[in-house]
């Protein structure tokens, strides 16, 4: 288990405001790190930053032992990146879209043709391969954005919200993905959705106004709640009241 | 395949998958032909030139270059693909040029579809060839600038409409700087080389001098520093705010 991803008191503000605040985690290969988080906890711009897309106001980040900020052109090449919302140019057909991307990793020769292949049967994507993006239903749209996040086979994978989205059979699907490429790879998720956690990750981070209040296995979050519920875990820890529905009683 | 020509065949090939490309030829192919028609007088001049045809070019490009550009980045940051594109192997260096040239080769193919013109007055007379091609040779460098101002604006702004308005307003000072009701403002009390100054800025004055068939190292020098200009400012915009 090498180390692939470290990120070091990282901070970000958007003017005075503080958006993420003094965040350490390692992720090793061979884990998969689950962000939670309630809605503008900063995990978005947690991802942006390991990414390159966003600037730390302070602290590092390293990816595979390039810092992103010194060596960007690095970390982007061995990483693959889900972004929010899974953007895509709506305009273009799905294969000429994980073209472009294979053209842009330098993708080539027989390989490249077969590693397209391999990913669209992968992902259940043959049979809207050729039409364009903007014409795509939620769920196919996210896993065009996973093929392509996949397409190079990284080492490092950073999924926002990869379920989001998509039915419970799709949901299912895409989480035996993640523990398939698990064994090698080095992945963080983001979800809202516990039990998601539970499945597929070896670690949960939780992050809340920006801050880290747990980083710990799956289990051990679990164990936080006398219930034995994940559910009521988070709750206990983003908010601290053992349960938000409940009023306190005196 | 350098990064640069994949961002640049990308682009390119997106123009003709949606109406954009061929909306855009075919108004600008009409109105080409009505200003040099109508307005420009070309059969009524009797002279087997393109002097009319090219005369409307920098009018044209006013408001059919920002009609171009004013998706190149403002679309990116509106659909959220400019995180796709700035988490990929690719330096915005190579990003910014491989779109500009995308949109300026795309308007050379809508420049060089107007040769019927061209046949029309070989046809009809015995027009100097030289001059007619460094017109288009011009026009095409002009159209250019239009674009590197436009590309720029579009980099600051989500939205389209606001960059076509400002690439308007931005290209039209720099065609206004070069005629006489601007330049007489001047003339009076600042010193000749000011006023040189100013008009130097003008794409007219350029334009006219290339278009009179001679293309003068100084016009080129011209239109390179701007173009060149206007896609270093675009590049440091999107380094800076490409996340806002």
């Amino acid at each position: 288990m090498s180390e692939a991803i470290k990120v070091k008191s990282l901070t970000k503000s958007f003017g005075p405001i503080p958006a993420v605040r003094e965040v350490s985690f390692d992720v090793n290969h061979g884990e998969v790190l689950g962000f939670l988080g309630p809605n503008g906890a900063g995990k978005s711009t947690t991802m942006k930053m390991i990414t390159g897309f966003l600037e730390p106001t302070s602290g590092t980040v390293e990816v595979n032992g390039y810092d992103v900020l010194e060596n960007p052109l690095a970390v982007k090449k061995s990483i693959g990146y889900l972004p929010e919302g899974a953007p895509a140019y709506g305009e273009m057909t799905v294969k000429s879209f994980l073209n472009f991307i294979a053209d842009i990793r330098k993708m080539s020769g027989a390989s490249r043709q077969k590693r397209i292949d391999e990913v669209i049967e992968r992902i259940n994507i043959r049979n809207v391969y050729d039409q364009s993006i903007e014409t795509l239903s939620k769920g196919y749209k996210r896993r065009v954005g996973i093929a392509q996040a996949i397409l190079h086979n990284p080492s490092t994978l950073i999924l926002d919200e990869p379920t989001d989205g998509l039915d419970p059979n799709q949901k299912h699907e895409v989480r035996n993905l993640i523990k398939e490429m698990a064994e090698e790879k080095a992945i963080i998720i983001s979800t809202h959705i516990l039990e998601e956690v539970d499945a597929v990750c070896s670690r949960a981070i939780i992050i809340a106004s920006g801050e880290l209040l747990f980083n710990g296995t799956p289990t051990e979050l679990i164990a936080k709640s006398d219930r034995n519920d994940i559910d009521h875990a988070f709750r206990l820890v983003t908010t601290g009241k053992s349960d938000a529905n409940k009023e306190p009683t005196s | 395949m350098s990064t640069l020509f994949s961002i640049y065949k990308r682009e390119f090939t997106s123009y003709f998958v949606t109406p954009v490309a061929y909306v855009f030829i075919v108004i600008f192919l009409f109105m080409t032909g009505i200003f040099t028609f109508y307005l420009g007088a070309f059969y009524e001049s009797n002279q087997a030139d393109l002097e009319p045809f090219f005369r409307f070019h920098p009018w044209l490009y006013l408001f059919l270059i920002p009609a171009i550009s004013m998706r190149l980045w403002s679309d990116e940051r509106k659909s959220g693909t400019i995180e796709l594109l700035m988490t990929l192997p690719v330096s915005i260096t190579d990003a910014v040029v491989g779109k500009y040239l995308a949109a300026w080769s795309f308007t050379a193919v809508a420049l060089f579809l107007t040769f019927p013109m061209w046949i029309t007055v070989n046809y009809l007379g015995d027009p100097d060839n030289t001059v007619i091609l460094a017109s288009y040779i011009g026009s095409l460098v002009m159209a250019g600038g239009f674009l590197a101002i436009g590309s720029c604006i579009s980099a600051f702004t989500k939205s389209q409409v606001i960059a076509f308005v400002i690439s308007v307003v931005i290209s039209f000072m720099f065609i206004l700087s070069g005629f006489p009701m601007v330049l007489d403002l001047f003339q009076g009390w600042a010193p000749q080389a000011i006023v040189d100054a100013i008009a130097s800025f003008s794409f007219l004055t350029h334009f006219t001098s290339i278009k009179k068939g001679v293309i003068d190292i100084r016009d080129v020098i011209y239109f390179g520093a701007l173009i060149t200009f206007w896609l270093y400012v675009n590049v440091v915009v999107i380094e800076a705010k490409k996340a806002s």
